[in-house]
Protein backbone atom coordinates (compact mmCIF):
# COMPACT_ATOMS: atom_id res chain seq x y z
CA UNK A 1 0.00 0.00 0.00
CA UNK A 2 1.37 3.28 -1.22
CA UNK A 3 2.44 5.66 2.27
CA UNK A 4 -0.06 8.53 1.05
CA UNK A 5 -3.07 5.50 1.33
CA UNK A 6 -1.82 4.02 4.79
CA UNK A 7 -4.02 6.09 7.93
CA UNK A 8 -3.29 6.92 10.88
CA UNK A 9 -4.20 5.05 14.14
CA UNK A 10 -6.99 8.49 15.05
CA UNK A 11 -8.24 7.76 11.17
CA UNK A 12 -8.82 4.33 11.60
CA UNK A 13 -10.96 4.63 14.98
CA UNK A 14 -13.17 7.12 13.26
CA UNK A 15 -14.03 5.16 10.22
CA UNK A 16 -14.51 1.98 12.62
CA UNK A 17 -16.60 4.12 14.84
CA UNK A 18 -18.35 5.18 11.74
CA UNK A 19 -19.41 1.55 10.85
CA UNK A 20 -20.00 0.37 14.49
CA UNK A 21 -22.27 3.85 15.10
CA UNK A 22 -24.07 3.13 11.23
CA UNK A 23 -24.36 -0.33 12.49
CA UNK A 24 -26.32 0.43 15.73
CA UNK A 25 -28.67 2.84 14.04
CA UNK A 26 -29.32 0.38 11.50
CA UNK A 27 -30.24 -2.19 13.97
CA UNK A 28 -32.08 -0.32 16.47
CA UNK A 29 -34.04 1.04 14.36
CA UNK A 30 -35.20 -1.93 12.79
CA UNK A 31 -38.36 -2.96 14.91
CA UNK A 32 -39.69 0.37 15.91
CA UNK A 33 -39.61 1.73 11.86
CA UNK A 34 -41.44 -2.10 11.29
CA UNK A 35 -43.91 -1.26 13.88
CA UNK A 36 -44.69 2.34 12.79
CA UNK A 37 -44.34 1.48 9.13
CA UNK A 38 -47.53 -1.29 10.14
CA UNK A 39 -49.11 0.83 11.64
CA UNK A 40 -49.12 4.00 9.15
CA UNK A 41 -49.89 1.08 5.85
CA UNK A 42 -52.63 -0.91 8.07
CA UNK A 43 -53.78 0.84 10.83
CA UNK A 44 -56.85 3.27 11.10
CA UNK A 45 -56.69 5.09 13.95
CA UNK A 46 -56.72 8.75 15.48
CA UNK A 47 -53.91 10.77 14.83
CA UNK A 48 -52.35 8.93 12.10
CA UNK A 49 -51.36 11.53 9.79
CA UNK A 50 -49.96 13.26 13.04
CA UNK A 51 -47.54 10.05 13.64
CA UNK A 52 -46.87 10.35 9.63
CA UNK A 53 -45.62 14.02 10.34
CA UNK A 54 -43.31 13.38 13.12
CA UNK A 55 -42.10 10.13 11.93
CA UNK A 56 -41.22 12.75 8.91
CA UNK A 57 -39.76 15.76 11.20
CA UNK A 58 -36.47 14.61 11.04
CA UNK A 59 -36.38 14.58 6.86
CA UNK A 60 -37.37 18.30 6.53
CA UNK A 61 -36.09 19.71 9.70
CA UNK A 62 -32.44 21.31 9.42
CA UNK A 63 -30.33 18.18 11.07
CA UNK A 64 -28.96 21.02 13.64
CA UNK A 65 -32.27 21.29 15.20
CA UNK A 66 -32.98 17.74 15.77
CA UNK A 67 -29.42 17.49 16.91
CA UNK A 68 -29.97 20.52 19.40
CA UNK A 69 -33.85 19.21 20.24
CA UNK A 70 -31.76 15.85 21.40
CA UNK A 71 -29.58 17.74 23.35
CA UNK A 72 -32.05 19.29 25.10
CA UNK A 73 -34.26 16.23 26.00
CA UNK A 74 -30.97 14.01 26.62
CA UNK A 75 -28.53 16.27 27.40
CA UNK A 76 -27.02 15.37 31.50
CA UNK A 77 -29.02 17.97 33.03
CA UNK A 78 -32.13 17.50 30.76
CA UNK A 79 -35.11 15.35 32.68
CA UNK A 80 -35.42 12.27 30.57
CA UNK A 81 -31.44 12.28 30.37
CA UNK A 82 -30.83 12.07 33.84
CA UNK A 83 -33.89 9.51 34.50
CA UNK A 84 -31.95 7.00 31.93
CA UNK A 85 -29.30 7.56 33.44
CA UNK A 86 -30.15 6.93 36.77
CA UNK A 87 -32.40 3.69 36.32
CA UNK A 88 -30.68 2.27 33.03
CA UNK A 89 -27.28 3.76 33.17
CA UNK A 90 -27.79 4.87 29.78
CA UNK A 91 -25.94 7.73 28.67
CA UNK A 92 -26.11 9.30 24.87
CA UNK A 93 -24.69 12.84 25.24
CA UNK A 94 -20.89 12.86 24.35
CA UNK A 95 -20.75 9.26 23.90
CA UNK A 96 -20.74 7.02 20.57
CA UNK A 97 -24.45 5.68 21.48
CA UNK A 98 -25.62 9.10 21.22
CA UNK A 99 -24.04 9.16 18.01
CA UNK A 100 -25.99 6.32 16.87
CA UNK A 101 -29.31 7.54 18.65
CA UNK A 102 -28.72 10.80 16.24
CA UNK A 103 -28.31 8.74 13.33
CA UNK A 104 -30.99 6.49 13.57
CA UNK A 105 -33.00 9.39 14.38
CA UNK A 106 -32.03 10.86 10.57
CA UNK A 107 -32.30 7.50 9.00
CA UNK A 108 -35.71 6.59 10.84
CA UNK A 109 -38.18 8.14 8.09
CA UNK A 110 -36.23 6.74 5.31
CA UNK A 111 -36.42 3.39 6.76
CA UNK A 112 -40.56 3.33 7.71
CA UNK A 113 -40.90 4.87 4.16
CA UNK A 114 -39.48 2.10 2.21
CA UNK A 115 -40.87 -0.45 4.74
CA UNK A 116 -44.38 1.20 4.70
CA UNK A 117 -44.41 1.24 0.57
CA UNK A 118 -43.40 -2.44 0.11
CA UNK A 119 -46.17 -3.49 2.82
CA UNK A 120 -48.61 -1.42 1.28
CA UNK A 121 -47.80 -3.34 -2.15
CA UNK A 122 -48.81 -6.96 -0.49
CA UNK A 123 -51.36 -8.26 -1.96
CA UNK A 124 -54.05 -8.45 0.73
CA UNK A 125 -55.97 -11.30 -0.78
CA UNK A 126 -52.85 -13.85 -0.06
CA UNK A 127 -53.71 -12.16 3.33
CA UNK A 128 -57.42 -13.72 3.52
CA UNK A 129 -56.25 -16.89 1.75
CA UNK A 130 -53.66 -17.72 4.97
CA UNK A 131 -56.43 -16.80 7.48
CA UNK A 132 -58.85 -19.13 5.93
CA UNK A 133 -55.83 -21.80 5.99
CA UNK A 134 -56.19 -21.44 9.73
CA UNK A 135 -53.51 -18.45 10.38
CA UNK A 136 -54.33 -15.64 13.23
CA UNK A 137 -53.63 -12.67 12.53
CA UNK A 138 -50.22 -12.43 14.34
CA UNK A 139 -49.42 -15.78 12.09
CA UNK A 140 -50.43 -13.46 9.09
CA UNK A 141 -47.67 -10.96 9.45
CA UNK A 142 -45.21 -13.02 10.38
CA UNK A 143 -45.50 -15.67 7.97
CA UNK A 144 -47.25 -13.65 4.76
CA UNK A 145 -47.16 -9.73 5.28
CA UNK A 146 -42.95 -9.37 6.64
CA UNK A 147 -41.73 -11.91 3.90
CA UNK A 148 -43.28 -10.35 1.21
CA UNK A 149 -42.24 -6.92 2.73
CA UNK A 150 -39.27 -8.39 2.64
CA UNK A 151 -37.30 -6.25 -0.56
CA UNK A 152 -38.61 -2.88 1.04
CA UNK A 153 -37.32 -3.88 4.93
CA UNK A 154 -33.77 -4.39 3.05
CA UNK A 155 -34.05 -1.37 1.40
CA UNK A 156 -34.66 0.36 4.40
CA UNK A 157 -32.15 -1.21 6.03
CA UNK A 158 -29.46 -0.13 3.54
CA UNK A 159 -31.34 3.85 3.26
CA UNK A 160 -30.76 4.05 7.05
CA UNK A 161 -27.19 2.69 7.55
CA UNK A 162 -25.96 4.89 4.13
CA UNK A 163 -27.52 8.14 6.29
CA UNK A 164 -25.91 6.77 9.13
CA UNK A 165 -22.60 6.96 7.04
CA UNK A 166 -23.17 10.73 6.17
CA UNK A 167 -24.97 11.76 8.93
CA UNK A 168 -23.16 15.13 10.42
CA UNK A 169 -25.42 17.84 11.56
CA UNK A 170 -27.07 16.25 14.33
CA UNK A 171 -24.53 13.85 15.33
CA UNK A 172 -22.05 17.18 15.38
CA UNK A 173 -24.48 19.05 17.53
CA UNK A 174 -25.78 16.38 20.04
CA UNK A 175 -22.73 14.93 20.74
CA UNK A 176 -20.20 16.84 19.35
CA UNK A 177 -16.70 15.93 17.78
CA UNK A 178 -14.40 14.06 20.37
CA UNK A 179 -12.15 11.56 18.81
CA UNK A 180 -12.14 8.49 19.54
CA UNK A 181 -15.63 8.76 20.86
CA UNK A 182 -18.00 10.69 19.04
CA UNK A 183 -15.78 11.88 15.86
CA UNK A 184 -16.98 9.90 13.18
CA UNK A 185 -15.84 10.21 9.13
CA UNK A 186 -17.77 12.80 8.08
CA UNK A 187 -16.72 15.29 11.50
CA UNK A 188 -13.39 13.73 10.76
CA UNK A 189 -13.38 14.92 7.60
CA UNK A 190 -14.47 18.35 8.50
CA UNK A 191 -12.01 18.67 11.07
CA UNK A 192 -9.13 17.96 8.79
CA UNK A 193 -10.43 20.58 6.54
CA UNK A 194 -10.14 23.11 9.07
CA UNK A 195 -6.67 23.06 10.10
CA UNK A 196 -3.36 23.23 7.95
CA UNK A 197 -2.00 20.62 5.86
CA UNK A 198 -4.95 18.23 6.91
CA UNK A 199 -5.52 17.58 3.14
CA UNK A 200 -4.08 14.24 2.21
CA UNK A 201 -5.44 12.47 5.13
CA UNK A 202 -8.92 14.47 4.48
CA UNK A 203 -8.80 12.76 0.79
CA UNK A 204 -7.94 9.48 2.60
CA UNK A 205 -10.97 9.62 4.61
CA UNK A 206 -13.12 10.80 1.70
CA UNK A 207 -12.11 7.48 -0.60
CA UNK A 208 -12.92 5.33 2.01
CA UNK A 209 -16.16 7.08 2.13
CA UNK A 210 -17.11 6.24 -1.54
CA UNK A 211 -15.93 2.79 -1.16
CA UNK A 212 -18.06 2.39 1.81
CA UNK A 213 -20.98 3.98 -0.13
CA UNK A 214 -20.27 1.92 -3.38
CA UNK A 215 -20.31 -1.27 -1.31
CA UNK A 216 -23.61 -0.53 0.47
CA UNK A 217 -25.11 0.37 -3.35
CA UNK A 218 -23.83 -3.17 -4.53
CA UNK A 219 -24.96 -4.97 -1.40
CA UNK A 220 -28.28 -3.50 -1.35
CA UNK A 221 -28.66 -4.37 -4.81
CA UNK A 222 -27.22 -7.75 -4.57
CA UNK A 223 -29.45 -8.76 -1.16
CA UNK A 224 -32.69 -6.80 -3.45
CA UNK A 225 -32.51 -9.50 -6.06
CA UNK A 226 -31.95 -12.20 -4.36
CA UNK A 227 -35.20 -11.51 -1.72
CA UNK A 228 -37.12 -10.63 -4.77
CA UNK A 229 -36.35 -13.76 -6.82
CA UNK A 230 -37.67 -15.61 -3.14
CA UNK A 231 -40.65 -13.62 -3.12
CA UNK A 232 -41.57 -13.45 -7.01
CA UNK A 233 -45.15 -13.59 -7.62
CA UNK B 1 -73.53 -32.66 7.08
CA UNK B 2 -76.13 -29.77 7.05
CA UNK B 3 -75.11 -25.90 6.09
CA UNK B 4 -77.41 -23.26 7.22
CA UNK B 5 -76.62 -19.89 5.78
CA UNK B 6 -78.92 -16.45 6.34
CA UNK B 7 -77.71 -13.18 5.68
CA UNK B 8 -78.74 -9.98 4.94
CA UNK B 9 -76.11 -7.06 3.31
CA UNK B 10 -76.14 -3.72 1.73
CA UNK B 11 -72.96 -2.50 -0.31
CA UNK B 12 -74.40 0.46 -2.15
CA UNK B 13 -77.07 -0.49 -4.07
CA UNK B 14 -76.51 -4.25 -3.94
CA UNK B 15 -78.79 -5.69 -1.45
CA UNK B 16 -78.10 -9.38 -0.32
CA UNK B 17 -80.85 -11.67 1.29
CA UNK B 18 -80.66 -14.91 1.36
CA UNK B 19 -81.65 -17.81 3.29
CA UNK B 20 -80.62 -21.38 2.60
CA UNK B 21 -80.26 -24.85 3.74
CA UNK B 22 -78.63 -27.66 1.55
CA UNK B 23 -77.12 -31.17 2.73
CA UNK B 24 -75.67 -31.80 -0.75
CA UNK B 25 -72.31 -33.05 -1.02
CA UNK B 26 -71.49 -30.45 -3.99
CA UNK B 27 -74.31 -27.27 -3.47
CA UNK B 28 -73.74 -25.41 -6.64
CA UNK B 29 -74.69 -21.24 -5.63
CA UNK B 30 -75.27 -20.51 -9.43
CA UNK B 31 -76.31 -17.10 -10.95
CA UNK B 32 -74.73 -14.31 -13.28
CA UNK B 33 -71.92 -12.17 -12.16
CA UNK B 34 -72.73 -9.30 -9.42
CA UNK B 35 -75.90 -12.21 -8.71
CA UNK B 36 -74.35 -12.15 -5.11
CA UNK B 37 -72.53 -15.85 -5.06
CA UNK B 38 -69.03 -14.79 -3.96
CA UNK B 39 -70.72 -12.16 -1.32
CA UNK B 40 -72.41 -15.31 -0.13
CA UNK B 41 -69.51 -17.58 0.35
CA UNK B 42 -66.96 -14.50 1.95
CA UNK B 43 -69.87 -14.58 4.23
CA UNK B 44 -69.34 -18.52 5.11
CA UNK B 45 -65.62 -17.97 5.22
CA UNK B 46 -65.92 -14.73 7.45
CA UNK B 47 -64.10 -12.39 4.85
CA UNK B 48 -67.44 -10.36 5.15
CA UNK B 49 -69.64 -9.87 8.06
CA UNK B 50 -72.97 -9.03 6.99
CA UNK B 51 -75.71 -6.57 8.90
CA UNK B 52 -77.35 -9.55 9.87
CA UNK B 53 -76.84 -13.39 9.26
CA UNK B 54 -76.66 -16.85 10.58
CA UNK B 55 -73.87 -19.23 9.27
CA UNK B 56 -74.04 -23.08 10.81
CA UNK B 57 -72.58 -25.83 9.62
CA UNK B 58 -73.84 -28.98 11.44
CA UNK B 59 -73.85 -27.99 14.64
CA UNK B 60 -71.29 -25.44 14.73
CA UNK B 61 -72.57 -21.66 14.89
CA UNK B 62 -70.02 -19.99 12.73
CA UNK B 63 -72.16 -16.53 12.85
CA UNK B 64 -74.90 -15.64 14.48
CA UNK B 65 -75.64 -11.64 14.43
CA UNK B 66 -78.64 -11.91 17.33
CA UNK B 67 -76.51 -13.82 19.51
CA UNK B 68 -73.35 -11.54 18.53
CA UNK B 69 -71.47 -14.42 17.62
CA UNK B 70 -68.57 -14.58 14.69
CA UNK B 71 -65.97 -16.16 14.47
CA UNK B 72 -62.87 -15.13 12.95
CA UNK B 73 -61.78 -16.28 10.13
CA UNK B 74 -58.76 -18.63 10.91
CA UNK B 75 -60.86 -20.21 13.61
CA UNK B 76 -63.91 -21.08 11.11
CA UNK B 77 -62.03 -24.53 9.74
CA UNK B 78 -63.41 -23.39 6.17
CA UNK B 79 -61.22 -24.67 3.66
CA UNK B 80 -61.50 -21.70 0.57
CA UNK B 81 -60.24 -22.36 -2.94
CA UNK B 82 -59.82 -19.01 -4.46
CA UNK B 83 -60.74 -18.36 -8.36
CA UNK B 84 -57.19 -17.04 -8.48
CA UNK B 85 -55.80 -19.90 -6.19
CA UNK B 86 -53.77 -17.40 -3.84
CA UNK B 87 -50.73 -19.82 -3.40
CA UNK B 88 -48.34 -17.97 -0.74
CA UNK B 89 -45.55 -17.15 -3.51
CA UNK B 90 -42.92 -17.37 -1.34
CA UNK B 91 -43.33 -21.01 -0.40
CA UNK B 92 -42.73 -23.95 -2.44
CA UNK B 93 -45.45 -26.08 -3.32
CA UNK B 94 -44.40 -28.26 -0.53
CA UNK B 95 -44.58 -25.70 1.90
CA UNK B 96 -47.82 -24.17 0.70
CA UNK B 97 -49.53 -27.96 1.35
CA UNK B 98 -47.88 -27.62 5.01
CA UNK B 99 -49.35 -24.14 5.69
CA UNK B 100 -52.14 -24.69 5.91
CA UNK B 101 -51.69 -28.27 7.36
CA UNK B 102 -49.75 -26.85 10.59
CA UNK B 103 -52.57 -25.42 11.64
CA UNK B 104 -54.93 -27.87 11.67
CA UNK B 105 -56.68 -28.61 14.74
CA UNK B 106 -56.28 -31.72 14.05
CA UNK B 107 -53.24 -32.42 11.98
CA UNK B 108 -53.51 -34.40 8.62
CA UNK B 109 -51.03 -37.81 8.85
CA UNK B 110 -48.46 -38.29 6.51
CA UNK B 111 -50.13 -41.09 4.59
CA UNK B 112 -53.16 -38.07 3.76
CA UNK B 113 -50.67 -36.17 2.65
CA UNK B 114 -49.38 -38.67 0.26
CA UNK B 115 -52.48 -39.82 -0.60
CA UNK B 116 -53.85 -36.04 -1.70
CA UNK B 117 -50.86 -35.54 -3.68
CA UNK B 118 -51.40 -38.22 -5.51
CA UNK B 119 -55.03 -38.13 -6.17
CA UNK B 120 -53.91 -34.28 -7.05
CA UNK B 121 -51.04 -35.09 -9.56
CA UNK B 122 -48.94 -32.70 -7.67
CA UNK B 123 -46.31 -34.97 -6.84
CA UNK B 124 -43.41 -33.91 -9.45
CA UNK B 125 -44.70 -30.05 -8.56
CA UNK B 126 -43.73 -29.90 -5.14
CA UNK B 127 -40.65 -28.45 -5.19
CA UNK B 128 -41.74 -25.73 -7.46
CA UNK B 129 -42.64 -22.46 -6.66
CA UNK B 130 -46.03 -21.20 -7.68
CA UNK B 131 -44.74 -18.83 -9.90
CA UNK B 132 -43.53 -21.80 -12.32
CA UNK B 133 -46.84 -23.67 -12.45
CA UNK B 134 -49.50 -23.63 -15.13
CA UNK B 135 -52.84 -21.97 -14.34
CA UNK B 136 -53.94 -25.77 -13.79
CA UNK B 137 -51.39 -26.71 -11.56
CA UNK B 138 -51.95 -24.00 -9.28
CA UNK B 139 -55.51 -24.79 -8.98
CA UNK B 140 -55.07 -28.25 -8.11
CA UNK B 141 -52.77 -27.43 -5.32
CA UNK B 142 -54.69 -24.87 -4.01
CA UNK B 143 -57.50 -27.22 -3.47
CA UNK B 144 -54.89 -29.72 -1.64
CA UNK B 145 -53.93 -27.17 0.29
CA UNK B 146 -57.29 -26.06 1.45
CA UNK B 147 -58.01 -29.67 2.04
CA UNK B 148 -54.83 -30.32 3.97
CA UNK B 149 -56.21 -27.62 6.70
CA UNK B 150 -58.80 -29.84 8.11
CA UNK B 151 -61.42 -27.99 6.82
CA UNK B 152 -65.11 -29.00 7.49
CA UNK B 153 -66.59 -27.68 4.52
CA UNK B 154 -64.95 -26.47 1.17
CA UNK B 155 -65.61 -23.33 -0.84
CA UNK B 156 -64.54 -23.25 -4.06
CA UNK B 157 -65.32 -19.71 -6.41
CA UNK B 158 -65.13 -20.40 -9.57
CA UNK B 159 -62.08 -22.89 -9.62
CA UNK B 160 -62.33 -23.22 -13.17
CA UNK B 161 -63.46 -19.53 -14.46
CA UNK B 162 -59.82 -18.82 -15.35
CA UNK B 163 -58.81 -22.01 -16.92
CA UNK B 164 -58.90 -22.99 -20.94
CA UNK B 165 -61.18 -26.06 -21.71
CA UNK B 166 -58.43 -27.97 -21.68
CA UNK B 167 -57.55 -27.50 -18.32
CA UNK B 168 -61.09 -27.37 -17.07
CA UNK B 169 -60.88 -30.95 -18.38
CA UNK B 170 -58.30 -31.55 -16.14
CA UNK B 171 -59.35 -30.32 -12.58
CA UNK B 172 -62.57 -30.89 -13.08
CA UNK B 173 -62.47 -35.37 -12.25
CA UNK B 174 -60.46 -34.16 -8.88
CA UNK B 175 -63.18 -32.16 -8.41
CA UNK B 176 -65.96 -35.10 -9.12
CA UNK B 177 -63.49 -37.41 -6.75
CA UNK B 178 -63.88 -34.78 -3.61
CA UNK B 179 -67.91 -35.02 -4.20
CA UNK B 180 -67.89 -38.82 -4.51
CA UNK B 181 -65.13 -40.11 -1.89
CA UNK B 182 -67.24 -36.98 0.28
CA UNK B 183 -64.54 -36.21 2.02
CA UNK B 184 -65.79 -32.84 2.82
CA UNK B 185 -69.10 -31.11 1.68
CA UNK B 186 -68.38 -28.14 -0.90
CA UNK B 187 -70.25 -25.48 -1.53
CA UNK B 188 -69.46 -24.18 -5.74
CA UNK B 189 -69.56 -21.29 -7.10
CA UNK B 190 -70.37 -20.77 -10.56
CA UNK B 191 -71.63 -18.87 -13.60
CA UNK B 192 -71.71 -22.09 -16.54
CA UNK B 193 -74.59 -24.83 -16.80
CA UNK B 194 -72.20 -26.84 -17.99
CA UNK B 195 -70.25 -27.32 -14.77
CA UNK B 196 -73.37 -27.18 -12.39
CA UNK B 197 -74.82 -30.09 -13.95
CA UNK B 198 -71.81 -32.22 -14.30
CA UNK B 199 -70.71 -31.39 -10.73
CA UNK B 200 -73.52 -30.43 -8.55
CA UNK B 201 -76.47 -32.63 -6.82
CA UNK B 202 -77.73 -29.80 -5.44
CA UNK B 203 -78.16 -26.11 -7.06
CA UNK B 204 -78.69 -22.90 -5.05
CA UNK B 205 -79.71 -20.54 -8.49
CA UNK B 206 -79.28 -16.52 -7.29
CA UNK B 207 -80.29 -13.50 -9.09
CA UNK B 208 -79.95 -10.02 -7.70
CA UNK B 209 -79.07 -11.27 -4.62
CA UNK B 210 -81.91 -13.27 -3.99
CA UNK B 211 -82.72 -16.85 -4.02
CA UNK B 212 -84.86 -17.80 -7.12
CA UNK B 213 -84.82 -21.64 -7.36
CA UNK B 214 -83.06 -24.59 -5.68
CA UNK B 215 -83.47 -27.68 -5.85
CA UNK B 216 -81.65 -30.65 -7.86
CA UNK B 217 -79.43 -29.79 -10.84
CA UNK B 218 -82.30 -31.19 -13.45
CA UNK B 219 -84.86 -29.22 -11.90
CA UNK B 220 -82.99 -25.76 -11.75
CA UNK B 221 -81.68 -25.60 -15.63
CA UNK B 222 -84.55 -27.04 -17.10
CA UNK B 223 -85.87 -23.52 -16.07
CA UNK B 224 -84.65 -21.40 -18.67
CA UNK B 225 -86.83 -18.22 -17.57
CA UNK B 226 -84.57 -17.93 -14.53
CA UNK B 227 -81.00 -19.03 -15.95
CA UNK B 228 -78.36 -16.27 -16.28
CA UNK B 229 -79.17 -14.66 -19.57
CA UNK B 230 -75.77 -15.40 -21.29
CA UNK B 231 -76.05 -18.95 -20.04
CA UNK B 232 -79.91 -19.31 -20.98
CA UNK B 233 -78.88 -21.07 -24.61
CA UNK B 234 -77.13 -24.10 -22.29
CA UNK B 235 -80.15 -24.69 -20.27
CA UNK B 236 -82.08 -28.05 -21.08
CA UNK B 237 -82.82 -31.31 -19.59
CA UNK B 238 -80.37 -34.00 -17.75
CA UNK B 239 -81.52 -37.41 -17.95
CA UNK B 240 -80.08 -40.11 -16.12
CA UNK B 241 -79.73 -42.96 -18.28
CA UNK B 242 -77.33 -46.38 -18.38
CA UNK B 243 -75.14 -47.85 -20.70
CA UNK B 244 -76.77 -50.82 -22.81
CA UNK B 245 -74.70 -51.70 -25.65
CA UNK B 246 -71.33 -50.41 -27.06
CA UNK B 247 -71.10 -50.99 -31.49
CA UNK B 248 -67.20 -50.97 -32.57
CA UNK B 249 -68.05 -50.64 -35.88
CA UNK B 250 -69.44 -46.84 -35.41
CA UNK B 251 -68.17 -46.72 -32.20
CA UNK B 252 -71.66 -45.82 -30.95
CA UNK B 253 -72.67 -46.51 -27.54
CA UNK B 254 -76.22 -47.41 -26.66
CA UNK B 255 -77.82 -46.00 -23.56
CA UNK B 256 -81.74 -46.38 -22.37
CA UNK B 257 -83.60 -45.22 -19.42
CA UNK B 258 -87.40 -44.59 -19.29
CA UNK B 259 -87.68 -41.58 -21.24
CA UNK B 260 -86.69 -44.03 -24.15
CA UNK B 261 -83.04 -44.89 -26.07
CA UNK B 262 -80.06 -42.69 -27.02
CA UNK B 263 -77.30 -42.96 -29.22
CA UNK B 264 -73.93 -41.50 -28.43
CA UNK B 265 -70.81 -41.11 -30.18
CA UNK B 266 -67.91 -43.17 -28.18
CA UNK B 267 -67.66 -45.69 -25.22
CA UNK B 268 -68.93 -45.23 -22.02
CA UNK B 269 -67.88 -47.83 -20.24
CA UNK B 270 -69.88 -51.48 -19.52
CA UNK B 271 -73.54 -52.44 -19.44
CA UNK B 272 -74.82 -50.83 -16.59
CA UNK B 273 -72.91 -47.99 -16.36
CA UNK B 274 -74.67 -44.50 -14.94
CA UNK B 275 -74.12 -41.44 -17.38
CA UNK B 276 -76.25 -38.07 -17.55
CA UNK B 277 -77.29 -36.97 -20.63
CA UNK B 278 -77.33 -33.43 -21.10
CA UNK B 279 -79.62 -31.84 -24.26
CA UNK B 280 -80.20 -28.33 -24.72
CA UNK B 281 -83.52 -26.82 -25.18
CA UNK B 282 -82.34 -25.64 -28.16
CA UNK B 283 -81.08 -28.63 -29.93
CA UNK B 284 -84.88 -30.30 -29.14
CA UNK B 285 -86.90 -30.04 -32.26
CA UNK B 286 -90.68 -30.97 -32.02
CA UNK B 287 -92.10 -33.20 -34.84
CA UNK B 288 -95.95 -34.43 -34.44
CA UNK B 289 -95.39 -37.41 -36.63
CA UNK B 290 -92.48 -39.87 -36.35
CA UNK B 291 -89.69 -39.03 -38.64
CA UNK B 292 -88.18 -41.69 -40.14
CA UNK B 293 -85.90 -40.46 -42.60
CA UNK B 294 -83.85 -37.95 -40.68
CA UNK B 295 -79.75 -37.60 -39.78
CA UNK B 296 -80.78 -37.42 -35.78
CA UNK B 297 -79.84 -40.10 -34.21
CA UNK B 298 -82.11 -39.62 -31.05
CA UNK B 299 -86.07 -39.12 -30.96
CA UNK B 300 -87.88 -39.54 -27.88
CA UNK B 301 -91.58 -39.88 -27.57
CA UNK B 302 -93.50 -37.65 -25.32
CA UNK B 303 -96.40 -35.46 -24.02
CA UNK B 304 -96.69 -32.02 -24.26
CA UNK B 305 -97.23 -30.82 -20.23
CA UNK B 306 -96.26 -27.51 -20.81
CA UNK B 307 -96.29 -24.62 -23.24
CA UNK B 308 -94.58 -20.93 -21.51
CA UNK B 309 -93.94 -17.99 -23.53
CA UNK B 310 -90.16 -16.97 -23.45
CA UNK B 311 -89.37 -13.64 -25.06
CA UNK B 312 -91.44 -11.76 -27.67
CA UNK B 313 -91.62 -14.53 -30.56
CA UNK B 314 -90.32 -17.85 -28.28
CA UNK B 315 -91.65 -20.51 -26.15
CA UNK B 316 -90.41 -22.90 -24.00
CA UNK B 317 -92.25 -26.52 -24.33
CA UNK B 318 -91.75 -29.12 -21.77
CA UNK B 319 -92.75 -32.71 -22.71
CA UNK B 320 -92.73 -35.95 -20.34
CA UNK B 321 -90.94 -38.57 -21.77
CA UNK B 322 -91.97 -41.37 -20.00
CA UNK B 323 -91.84 -39.64 -16.34
CA UNK B 324 -88.90 -37.32 -17.72
CA UNK B 325 -89.53 -33.77 -18.11
CA UNK B 326 -87.37 -32.85 -21.41
CA UNK B 327 -87.23 -29.17 -22.88
CA UNK B 328 -87.56 -27.64 -25.64
CA UNK B 329 -87.02 -23.97 -27.39
CA UNK B 330 -88.95 -22.87 -30.25
CA UNK B 331 -90.68 -20.19 -31.74
CA UNK B 332 -94.15 -19.18 -31.49
CA UNK B 333 -94.98 -19.46 -35.02
CA UNK B 334 -93.87 -23.15 -35.07
CA UNK B 335 -96.21 -24.03 -32.14
CA UNK B 336 -99.28 -22.44 -33.67
CA UNK B 337 -98.41 -23.71 -36.93
CA UNK B 338 -98.14 -27.47 -35.22
CA UNK B 339 -101.16 -26.37 -33.25
CA UNK B 340 -99.46 -27.79 -30.03
CA UNK B 341 -101.17 -28.04 -27.22
CA UNK B 342 -100.98 -29.69 -23.58
CA UNK B 343 -101.50 -33.69 -23.72
CA UNK B 344 -100.47 -33.97 -27.56
CA UNK B 345 -98.33 -36.46 -28.43
CA UNK B 346 -95.21 -35.73 -30.05
CA UNK B 347 -92.19 -36.60 -31.26
CA UNK B 348 -88.68 -34.58 -29.91
CA UNK B 349 -85.87 -34.73 -32.37
CA UNK B 350 -82.38 -34.23 -30.40
CA UNK B 351 -79.92 -32.80 -32.52
CA UNK B 352 -76.83 -32.59 -30.14
CA UNK B 353 -76.10 -34.18 -26.56
CA UNK B 354 -73.68 -33.89 -24.23
CA UNK B 355 -72.89 -36.88 -22.07
CA UNK B 356 -71.06 -37.29 -18.66
CA UNK B 357 -70.50 -40.03 -16.15
CA UNK B 358 -73.19 -40.18 -13.69
CA UNK B 359 -71.94 -38.88 -9.72
CA UNK B 360 -72.82 -41.60 -7.03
Amino acid sequence: MPHWLSLSPDEATAVALSLKVATWAMLGSLIPAVLVALALARGRFWGKTLLNGVVHLPLVMPPVVTGYLLLLALGRKAAIGQFLADHFGLTFSFRWTGAALACAIMGFPLMVRAIRLSIEAVDRKLEAAAQTLGASPLWVLLTVTLPLALPGVVAGMILSFAKAMGEFGATITFVSNIPGETQTLPSAIYSLTQVPGGDPAAFRLTAISIAISLLALIASEVLARRVARGVAA
Amino acid sequence: MTIAIAARHTMGDFVLDVDITTSGRLTALFGPSGSGKTTLINVVAGLLRPRTGRVVVDDRVLLDSARNICLPVHRRRIGYVFQDARLLPHLTVRQNLAYGRWFAAARAPASTVARLVDMLGIGPLLDHRPAMLSGGERQRVAIGRALLSGPQLLLMDEPLAALDEPRKAEIIPYIERLRDEALVPILYVSHAVAEVSRLADHVVLLDQGRTTAQGSPAEVIRRLDLLPLDERAEGGSLIAMQVDDYDPDFDLTTLTAAAGVARVPGRWGPKGTPVTLRIRARDVMVATLHPDRISALNVFQGTVVAIAPSGPSGLTLTLDCGGTPLVSSLTRYSASRLGLTPGMEVYAVVKSVSVAPAGH
